[in-house]
């Protein structure tokens, strides 16, 4: 594909290394912000590309960094939220274990763009070995003079740390991220203030995800006008979609905004279609947060126009018939999959990551795990379906942090296309119990009745 | 600032929160705070008790929220409309809120010292279903002391995290705070570390629940027998104005003075509060005034209680008697 931004480079033998990093453009990108732009004129152009956070909410970059708070004379922190631990999500390990000196030079220009003099790096605790990659590769470009002080003589000082988390997936919410950087417990804080005012130690921050920063770069060398021709609408620019479950190709691929899904679910160059010749049930399109839909709503949307890997075209129809584009985590579900084990998986994961700071998530994941664990294993009642349904609603909207939506999503879609599924589990109590598996049978009349 | 909630309109001053806005009106509209607490900084927004709904965010952007809000911590702006009692969606959700606290809460009203004055028992009575959802086994902790005076049911907890704010606002050296994450979560002296303190008893006043216990009164009294009453004394450490809870002349615990919405306007030292048992050593002020619906208040049933009607009272007394 012509348009990779990100891992254009990728290929290239030695890019771990600063020389072969240097010898393909790299660092052009500060030596053009720190002699030839201004600070905002940055942010102007990262506005201009319609560049949107790629960790999953998909809020506008650019907008996010004119939000900073530059008059109070506090200095500015900028963080970059390493800390992927969505389920199904591994594009940023990728992209700081095989090119990290890409991170590294959309932190410096990121960094120019606040007037930062500081910037961290929360990575994710069990990337102990891609720490020591990042570190080094810190510690290469502060050797060839890009961070430290007054880099290229012009008076402008950075300097980079990374931080490691301890394991918690609540650290990935930016608030909980920077407690846990203060050194504190990592609960969420009130919102707001927002990080941009009142972030870390108190002092103007920005977060931002990695492939977000990575991102930087090629903007500032090629203008966000550039940029804003990739992609289709609002959503500009490239993705990196990291493709697991039932696929032939399991992998990360940069695609461009816009791709058909049905494109990269069949085509040789992604995800290679469903392994062994099976059926598509179902995908999770970005991390496991987001809602679960059923094969024939994700190849065509309410409108029955095909439906395209995008922000707006996956959440087309709300959450009745859409999705999230989300962090990129796409998992594929083939026939033979059981959705409500996979629901039961899924929510033993928010139970045991809820910080319990507010009830509704501390006292519903727990209780829904529970539930869908009877379920599961042949001892549910019918009403604990409805049940389900309610807990969820509770928790939908009623939390400090974003951990109880992403605790309820999974559960209300599952049960809104899939209810048969969880009455089976009902009414087959024996049976689910004795292989602790769906609807094998009855998922291939499923399919008959719903192929066009 | 003119707000309106649950179209009563108010005028407030900036910056404050609908919760403490409510307050000024006074009455149903107030939402309940289960960890919300005015004077420990950095309180609220954690138990979701006091989600309200803004109909209108400001004159300036009329838009609604699109969520609900806790009122404990967001503040109030020029022509917001809050809706509490009058929004069905709120009160549904508040109803979700009791059942989320008391899934794992052991119920154990009946040999609880805090029964009677229990915010978690008042919220319940007033938003609480009348049968649990919930057939699985609850969490249970072990009994933990926590220094010479206070015992910790950590099984009790809601984790309002109110008693780790007084541990870090009111005394020095942290020893107490919050281990593990989730449902697991547990309130712990670092290690079993007694907190050794003049202040550390005031955890027991603002423990919403029975979790945090005063061990000099554990299963002395029910908290509807005794008397409460004003009283001061000389004390150099704090203001000395507490309330006794006594029956006859003996005084069975000392705790500060709380207002309406069961907060203390005063924190009162651990010398007021667990070493002076003797009348002699107050001056009484007069009968402390409880508010109205409280079991505490009068500490009689029969005035409290509407008479039965007559066919009812005789039938029960006859039953009575042919019993016997």
């Amino acid at each position: 594909m012509s348009n990779k931004i990100l891992l254009e480079h990728i290929d290239k033998p030695g890019i771990k290394s600063y020389e072969v990093y240097r010898q393909n453009r790299g660092y052009n990108s500060v030596e053009k912000a720190l002699r030839e732009m201004k600070p905002t004129d940055i942010v102007e152009e990262v506005k201009k590309s319609g560049l949107r956070g790629r960790g999953g909410a998909g809020f506008p970059t650019g907008m996010k960094w004119s939000f900073i708070d530059k008059k109070s004379g506090n200095p500015r922190y900028l963080v970059c939220n390493a800390d992927e631990s969505e389920p199904g999500t591994f594009k940023d390990r990728y992209l700081m274990e095989f090119i990290p000196h890409l991170l590294i030079e959309g932190m410096i220009t990121s960094c120019i763009a606040l007037e930062s003099n500081l910037g961290f790096i929360y990575i994710r605790g069990e990337y102990k070995w891609v720490k020591k990659i990042l570190e080094q590769a810190i510690a290469e470009a502060r050797a060839a003079g890009w961070l430290g002080h007054n880099i290229l003589g012009t008076g402008y000082s950075l300097d980079l740390i990374v931080h490691p988390g301890a394991g918690a997936y609540i650290c990935g919410e930016e608030t909980a991220l920077l407690e846990s950087l203060e050194g504190k417990r990592g609960n969420p804080r009130m919102k707001p203030p927002f990080p941009a005012v009142k972030g870390l130690y108190g002092n103007p921050t920005v977060v931002n995800n990695v492939e977000t920063i990575a991102s930087v770069p090629w903007i500032i060398n090629n203008g966000g006008d550039a940029y804003s021709k990739i992609g289709i609408g609002r959503s500009t620019g490239t993705k990196l979609i990291s493709a697991c479950g039932n696929i032939n190709n399991p992998g990360v691929y940069e695609i461009e905004l816009g791709l058909p899904v049905d494109e990269f679910l069949n085509s040789e160059e992604y995800c290679g279609g469903i392994k062994d010749g099976k059926m598509l049930k179902a995908v999770v399109a970005g991390g496991s947060s987001v809602p679960i839909l059923p094969a024939e709503l994700f190849y065509k949307t309410k409108k029955n126009e095909p439906r395209l890997m995008s922000y707006e075209s996956l959440s087309d129809g709300g959450f009745e018939s859409g999705t999230m584009l989300g962090s990129g985590g796409f998992i594929v579900y083939d026939e033979d999959q059981c959705i409500v084990r996979n629901t039961w998986n899924f929510s033993r994961f928010y139970h045991h990551e809820s910080c319990g700071q507010c009830s509704p998530c501390r006292e519903g994941t727990g209780w829904m795990e529970k539930v869908l664990h009877n379920l599961e294993s042949g001892h549910g009642k019918m009403s604990d379906i409805d049940l389900l349904w309610d807990i969820q609603k509770k928790i939908d909207g009623n939390t400090i942090c974003p951990l109880g939506d992403a605790a309820a999503w999974p559960v209300a879609s599952a049960i809104r296309h899939f209810r048969e599924e969880f009455e089976w589990h009902v009414d087959h109590a024996h049976e689910a119990q004795k292989r602790n598996y769906g609807l094998l049978k009855s998922t291939k009349e499923y399919f008959s009745a719903i192929a066009v | 600032m003119k707000v309106t909630i649950d179209n009563i309109e108010i005028d407030v001053e900036p910056g404050t929160t609908i919760m403490n806005a409510a307050r000024k009106v006074g009455g149903d509209i107030v939402p309940p705070a289960m960890c919300y607490y005015t004077s420990l900084k950095g309180s609220g927004g954690k138990c979701r008790a006091c989600l309200v709904k803004v109909a209108q965010g400001s004159t300036a952007d009329p838009r609604p929220m699109p969520k609900l809000v806790a009122s404990c911590c967001t503040n109030v702006q020029e022509g917001m409309v809050v809706q509490n009692i009058t929004s069905p969606e709120v009160m549904e959700t508040r109803k979700g809120i009791v059942e989320f606290l008391l899934i794992n809460h052991p119920l154990d009203c009946p040999v609880c010292d805090q029964a009677g004055e229990c915010d978690l028992q008042n919220f319940a009575f007033d938003h609480g279903r009348q049968q649990t959802r919930y057939d699985f086994e609850r969490r249970t902790f072990d009994v933990i002391n926590i220094g010479e005076d206070i015992k910790l049911h950590m099984t009790r907890c809601i984790l309002c995290y109110r008693c780790t704010m007084v541990a870090d606002q009111l005394t020095d050296g942290r020893e107490h705070g919050i281990l593990w994450r989730g449902d697991k979560s547990e309130i712990s002296t670092y290690i079993q570390k007694a907190v050794e303190n003049d202040f550390s008893g005031n955890m027991i006043d603002v423990c919403p629940v029975g979790a945090l216990t005063d061990k000099h009164f554990r299963f002395r009294n029910r908290v509807w027998f005794l008397n409460p009453m004003d009283a001061h004394r000389d004390c150099k450490k704090c203001s000395g104005k507490v309330v006794l809870w006594m029956r006859g002349e003996e005084i069975f615990r000392v705790t500060g003075r709380k207002d309406q919405y069961n907060e203390l306007k005063e924190f009162i030292c651990n010398d007021c509060r667990f070493e002076n048992y003797d009348t002699k050593n107050w001056i009484v002020d007069g009968p402390r005034e409880i508010a109205n619906e409280s079991v505490i208040n009068a500490n009689h049933y029969e005035e409290g209680t509407k008479p039965l009607p007559k066919e009812l009272y005789s039938k029960l007394n006859n039953e009575k008697w042919e019993n016997v």
